[in-house]
């Protein structure tokens, strides 16, 4: 979304670091990520593109080697600092994993979680209104709408990640951040989830993280190419995929590695 | 002598397979290819070796005693004794042949011991001289008959097959022969007491029902209101309960602990801690049971104004829930761990919180396992005997008050096999009655929990 000509950025890291116990993972990254666009990194296995996703929602708090050095700039407020409150955060950042992990629990508990433990429904109507709402945004409404208390486990693994999708979108998080969304999705489920991200870059910023270059390609404007830990280059999507500045970046899109 | 045979027949075995292992290197010295590795061909001899020993000793073992006792009596056949004499009259031989016989020795029974005496030596010696000629010929037949091309090593491996299978065979059939050998038992004192009276009467008072003489007639009136097990199923499951109470919740608070709060170093040195507490014998339990926790309840309840038994159901229960902690707290710890890491990313992800992540996702997940593991708790508790003897007394009241004692199933079967018992008693029946009930209800108990188990495992595969 553009201001009087000028992209607004969303979120700001500088100068991060990465360490899982004594190896460091990232080195150094500084990316500004643009408000209600899609930005895509990619790179190859291990360099640390998941690693800085889950950094911006400090999903890394959950594994005990991991330390995050740096400064992660949210509406300009330092996630990493000691006063952020990491429950409020996951609130604004919701997240969509690999494989897609609906709880083991009905479809409308699924979507209702984030609402419950965040006191976003006064009622029961208000939550049937989240709920559904949710499921329209993630294209899984129709799908679903007579199976609302039946497990989300038992529906197809396409409609289990976009019931993820609509269990990340139900508390109106202002980012969301997937990882790999689609690895585990025919074609067909990957293109209705590319088709539903398109759709939810108007009202949320979007990090995915792909190895699909087609994919990072499709729906992403900005890209940042990883390897090694590095951010070795970012910028327009186009720019990336048409005219890298970096001979890596070149290799890596025309598939001579990774 | 038996030793000496069967020592030798090892050594025979080794030898067989050393001669196995050098035939087939003969073989493939001579640039032949062989069908298995040498040492196949080894243990397919040691096999010929062990399956016909195996077979002599087991024929010998069942034949002998009877075909011995057989020649032994047959000099007193038309004699006009009755079966029961003759076997007397074979024991008293028996005895006086090992020296041990105190009675009047006549001199049909000194003829008796000395024929006796050399029938086992002529059966002894001939075993001996069978066993390894039979063992001689198999394995030289078997030597002769390995060949390049012969099949070592299927027969080896179907062997191994047989022994594995034998040994689960034996630990079913034990299983089975325990049922049965309750069963007749239970059969028979149903007979004599109604099975309405001891599933519904609340009178347990086997005192009442001293030895009778084997000469007196069975009067099942004399039983009236002696076996009613009420009291005692009572007792059973309210101890379980107060152990229950016990376990549950600590268990499962130090599990979700482990699984979930504990750092890997804090779980690597608490978990063999607390499953330290599983391998302290059930009789240490019973008297720390008794003479600790039993007086100090009786204490505290004094001084409170409160009329405590030293020997409470309270005291009992109590440290059988202690007991029953780590089984608890270590399978709800499995179960836990087991939940996915994914949905608790999920639940993260969302911003849940540690504690509304396991309260509303980890829980609901593992909450099969952990009934399963609640359930083995309770069949456990059911089961337990040492400490209910010691420490809940032996009266089987009919209470629900914790203060006071009551009685177990485990402990009155203790009560009544103690000390002297007559087969064939109703009162000694009554123990396999009690052990029978116990039986199912663990049974069903362990069904149950295993089920839940199984349904939990394949969610998640």
């Amino acid at each position: 979304m553009k201001k009087n000509g000028v992209k607004m950025i969303k979120i700001k890291a500088k100068n991060v670091d990465v360490f899982y116990g004594k190896k460091q993972a990232l080195y150094n990254i500084g990316l500004d990520i643009e408000e209600n666009q899609v930005t895509a990194l990619i790179g190859p296995s291990g360099c640390g593109k998941s690693t800085f996703l889950r950094c911006l929602n400090r999903m890394n708090d959950v594994i005990d080697i991991c330390s995050v050095k740096g400064e992660i700039l949210i509406n300009d407020f330092n996630i990493n600092d000691k006063s952020c409150d990491v429950v409020r955060l996951r609130e604004k950042i919701g997240m969509v994993f690999q494989k897609p992990n609906p709880f083991p629990k009905t479809v409308y508990e699924n979507i209702s979680y984030g609402p419950t433990i965040h006191g976003m429904a006064q009622s029961k109507q208000e939550m049937d209104e989240i709920v559904e709402t949710s499921l329209k945004k993630a294209a899984l409404w129709e799908e679903v709408k007579d199976r609302l208390h039946e497990p989300g486990t038992g529906l197809s693994g396409g409609q289990q990640q976009r019931l993820c999708i609509a269990r990340a979108i139900s508390v109106r998080p202002e980012v969301i951040l997937m990882d790999e969304p689609c690895s585990a999705l025919d074609p067909i489920a990957t293109a209705q989830i590319e088709e539903l991200i398109d759709e939810l870059k108007k009202e949320h910023t979007i990090i995915i993280v792909t190895h699909s270059m087609a994919q990072a390609a499709r729906v992403s404007q900005n890209t940042g190419f990883f390897h090694l830990g590095h951010l070795i280059e970012h910028g327009s999507t186009d720019k990336i995929f048409k005219n890298p500045d970096n001979t890596k970046t070149q290799d890596y899109i025309t598939g001579r590695f990774g | 002598m038996n030793l000496i045979l069967f020592t030798f027949i090892v050594l025979l075995g080794f030898t067989s397979y050393y001669f196995g292992r050098k035939k087939a290197y003969t073989i493939q010295s001579s640039n032949k290819r062989l069908t298995a590795l040498p040492q196949f061909y080894g243990y397919y001899l040691a096999i010929w070796c062990a399956i016909p020993a195996f077979i002599i000793f087991s024929l010998w073992a069942i034949f002998e005693p009877t075909i011995v006792k057989l020649l032994v009596l047959s000099d007193y056949s038309n004699q006009g004794y009755l079966d029961d004499e003759l076997n007397l009259i074979y024991e008293k031989t028996k005895s006086l042949s090992r020296g041990q016989f105190t009675g009047e020795i006549t001199p049909f029974i000194e003829a008796s011991a000395e024929k006796y005496l050399s029938l086992r030596s002529i059966a002894q010696s001939s075993k001996a001289v069978i066993v390894l000629s039979i063992i001689i010929a198999s394995v030289a037949y078997a030597y002769k008959r390995i060949s390049s091309n012969s099949r070592t090593r299927e027969p080896v491996e179907k062997f191994l097959n047989a022994v594995l299978f034998t040994a689960s065979l034996a630990a079913i059939l034990t299983t089975v022969g325990i049922v049965f050998s309750l069963i007749f038992q239970t059969i028979d004192f149903f007979k004599v007491i109604p099975l309405f009276d001891f599933v519904f009467g609340t009178h347990w008072y086997p005192a009442k029902a001293f030895v009778r003489d084997s000469s007196e007639a069975l009067d099942p009136s004399m039983y009236s209101d002696t076996f009613g097990a009420v009291p005692i199923f009572a007792g059973t499951f309210f101890i379980a309960f107060i152990a229950m109470c016990v376990a549950i919740p600590i268990g499962l608070m130090s599990g979700i602990y482990l699984a979930e709060y504990a750092s890997s170093k804090v779980r690597q040195y608490a978990k063999p801690l607390i499953e330290i507490l599983a391998g302290i014998p059930t009789v240490v339990y019973g008297f720390f049971a008794a003479l600790t926790v039993g007086p100090f309840l009786k204490e505290l309840g004094t001084s409170m104004g409160l009329e405590v038994s030293a020997e409470s159901a309270l005291a009992a229960g109590g440290v059988m829930g202690i007991m029953i902690i780590p089984f608890i707290s270590s399978l709800s710890d499995d179960v836990i761990t087991s939940v996915p890491q994914s949905l608790r990313d999920g639940s993260y992800a969302m911003g849940a919180t540690k504690s509304e992540t396991i309260k509303r996702v980890i829980f609901p997940a593992a909450l099969p396992g952990i009934v399963g593991s609640i359930l083995l708790g309770v069949s456990r508790a059911i089961g337990e005997t040492m400490i209910v003897v010691m420490a809940s007394g032996l009266a089987a009241n009919l209470t629900l008050n914790p203060l006071e004692s009551t009685s177990t199933i485990t402990a009155q079967i203790v009560v009544i096999l103690i000390g002297d018992q007559a087969f064939g008693d109703p009162k000694t029946q009554a123990a396999f009655a009690l052990g029978m009930s116990l039986f199912l209800v663990t049974l069903c108990l362990n069904i149950v929990a295993l089920r839940v188990v199984k349904k939990y495992r394949e969610k998640y595969e």
